[in-house]
């Protein structure tokens, strides 16, 4: 039994049929790439499990409870993180301030009136999001405005965001979108870093086959609103399907 | 339990060291000297800038802080005002039992319309709250006045009369006092050509100024405080992060209606009336202008707009063509009515002008507002003795 299981989810934008019967199993300590052309609904999937959008039918459940119908920080508090394709930081805080944010959230919940003690004093969140932020290589940066970082750091800061409230669950849309090559392969890097340290079940939406094949232990590939394929790596760059759906299928 | 960064505490310093010198502070110029009339050393007017002070710094904790811009915050300041009143109405002339009244109902009206009101957020709840207000202060000109159930005396305005029952005054004194200590006391200090008034309903509203400073820090420097700055930034994020923004934006709701409460409760203590007119959109809009002005988001912005605004309302509205025609009788006859024709329109009841003008050169060049100046010039002045790495400009500034 996987940590996430989709099954026939069915999604439609008035008369298109963004998805249809769609079912994963994501099994758990596993990079599950999802990859497909463009407007094969792989965003549209990734909405659905963290409660952006709502299937028409179907059912999403993470360790056995339902996502559908639970509002963004309940799926969160209950271990699903994202990562945007642009990334969504808090622009006008600093960068430790960010990651701090993600710990207080982490260690208080999704609401605590905590209007008299003083950030400074909370000793245990900020060594933990120092310690977050080496992790990603970004202490040096702690002090800055996340909004003047480049645009790899940005993706790195919400990374470590993401990371410092171990979640049982990853979502990254695209985490190399707008990339140079030399910041794909550092984000490449340190995304093989933390799954060895970690282990965090990750799902990777993504465009680069560069990306896709140096990390995933398993690939769906969507096309049209369906899983066509679902297999380990190398056998994916074989399937007739595959091929077919990237390189003049039907469109 | 009480301690503070060693900036903040500097700056807390700072603001007691003003608000309790501001009698003397106020009045640079000698009571006889043509100067005189810029004085701002006088009781009435001081109060009104820690009152005002108050309701900015109030207000700012959910615009500066949260990045909601309510167009509605002069109706707790009416609430307030009115909750004292009756208190002084029903009890005693005794300010203790009216602040505690005004505070807690200004909360209670804050907690409904913030219900109501943050179902939304962006200009949809900026109109939201502007009609919220518009009804209250519809409701207390008319609705609330009738002569079956008279709960704010319309037109006239809420005030006490001598056959209020007043159960608890007994002997007690029949202007506004804490605990015999009258609002409206004052000492004057003849020093010279000068004369300094210490007012004692001054320096109660100053104590309830530096309280209420004080707590604004604390709520800017806690974990709460970051939670509403990182609404104001990125509120989508916030969700994905695990956080519920809509509590901590009713509480900042609440806790910015409570402080107008409290500063519409000392209007009432140091002038025991209430009028619907304080409840109007043009009050609500004063604070708006008040926290922009001075700068949103920082500390002693929201109290130094206030100041500057109050000012100007007061000592600018004073000035008319008589006065100006005296500074500039040194001048030809034609060009000094020239000058005075134009100045014209900036005094007087054309203050608005002058304010207007100073708005708009405040939005546009420092769009922090006057602590963004100040800011500015202790950059500048400091600058070309210790040149600092050209890192300084990426490194967040501490919001002072």
């Amino acid at each position: 039994m996987g940590i996430l299981e989709v099954s026939n989810v069915n999604k439609n934008f008035g008369g298109l049929k963004a998805l249809h019967n769609v079912n994963l199993d994501i099994e758990e300590g596993t990079i599950h790439a999802i990859i497909g052309p463009n407007g094969a609904g792989k965003s549209t999937l990734l909405n659905c499990f963290i409660g952006k959008l709502v299937p028409d039918t179907g059912t999403v459940n993470f360790n056995g409870q339902s996502l559908l119908g639970i509002k963004p920080h309940q799926i969160n508090q209950a271990g699903v993180s994202r990562v945007f394709q642009t990334p969504e930081i808090f622009m006008d805080l600093t960068v430790l301030d960010n990651v701090m944010i993600s710990c207080f959230a982490k260690r208080d919940g999704a609401f605590s009136f905590n209007a008299w003690a003083s950030v400074a004093q909370q000793t245990d969140i900020r060594e933990k999001a120092e310690k977050m932020l080496e992790d990603v290589n970004m202490a040096d940066k702690s002090k800055m405005l996340s909004g003047s970082l480049s645009r790899g750091d940005k993706r790195r800061l919400e990374m470590a965001m993401c990371l410092s409230q171990d979640p049982k669950l990853l979502l990254l849309d695209e985490p190399t979108a707008g990339m140079a090559r030399a910041d794909t392969n550092n984000t490449i890097e340190l995304l093989a870093d933390i799954h060895e340290k970690t282990k965090i079940t990750k799902v990777v939406i993504e465009h680069d086959m560069h990306v896709v094949f140096s990390l995933a232990q398993k690939i769906s590939v969507l096309a049209q609103g369906t899983v066509i394929a679902e297999d380990l790596p190398e056998n994916i760059k074989g399937n007739a399907k595959v091929q077919e759906a990237y390189l003049g299928g039907a469109h | 339990m009480f301690t503070l960064a060693k900036n903040d505490k500097l700056l807390l310093v700072i603001v007691a060291f003003f608000t309790l010198l501001a009698p003397i502070i106020l009045n640079p110029f000698p009571t006889e000297s043509a100067m005189a009339q810029f004085n701002a050393g006088y009781p009435d007017l001081m109060q009104r800038f820690v009152i005002f002070g108050i309701f900015a710094v109030g207000f700012n904790i959910l615009f500066g802080l949260t990045g909601y811009l309510s167009f509605g915050h002069a109706a707790f300041l009416g609430v307030g005002s009115y909750a004292a009143v009756w208190m002084f109405k029903l009890l005693s002339y005794n300010i203790v039992p009216a602040m505690i009244l005004s505070v807690v109902i200004a909360g209670i009206f804050a907690l409904i319309m913030g219900f109501i009101c943050l179902r939304r957020s962006g200009i949809y709840f900026s109109i939201l709250t502007l009609a919220f207000a518009q009804m209250s202060f519809a409701i207390a000109y008319s609705v609330l006045s009738n002569p079956s159930f008279n709960l704010t005396n319309g037109e006239t305005g809420l005030q006490v009369y001598n056959d209020d029952p007043q159960y608890l005054k007994g002997d007690g004194p029949s202007t506004t006092h804490l605990f015999g200590l009258e609002m409206r006391e004052t000492f004057t200090l003849d020093i010279g050509a000068w004369a300094f008034q210490f007012n004692v309903g001054y320096y109660i509203c100053a104590i309830f100024l530096l309280v209420a400073f004080y707590i604004a820090i604390r709520i800017f420097r806690s974990p709460f405080g970051l939670m509403l700055k990182a609404i104001k930034t990125n509120q989508t994020r916030l969700n994905y992060t695990g956080l519920n923004s809509k509590p901590y934006t009713l509480f900042a709701f609440v806790i910015s209606g409570m402080y107008a409460g409290l500063a519409g409760g000392l209007l009432a203590s140091m002038d025991p009336l209430a009028g619907a007119e304080r409840m109007q959109w043009t009050a609500s809009g004063e604070v708006v202008l008040m926290t922009i002005l001075g700068g949103a988001g920082t500390l002693v912005g929201p109290i130094l707009g206030a100041g500057f605004i109050k000012y100007f309302e007061n000592i600018f509205s004073k000035i008319n063509d008589s006065v100006l025609h005296s500074w500039f009788s040194l001048l030809p006859d034609g060009l000094e009515n020239a000058i005075v024709w134009v100045l014209h329109f900036f005094v007087g009841k054309g203050w608005h002008l002058t304010l207007g003008l100073l708005f708009m050169l405040v939005v546009i060049f420092l769009p922090g507002g006057l602590v963004d100046g100040g800011t500015r010039i202790y950059n500048w002045v400091r600058k070309p003795r210790n040149p600092e790495p050209a890192e300084e400009g990426a490194q967040a500034s501490t919001d002072q």
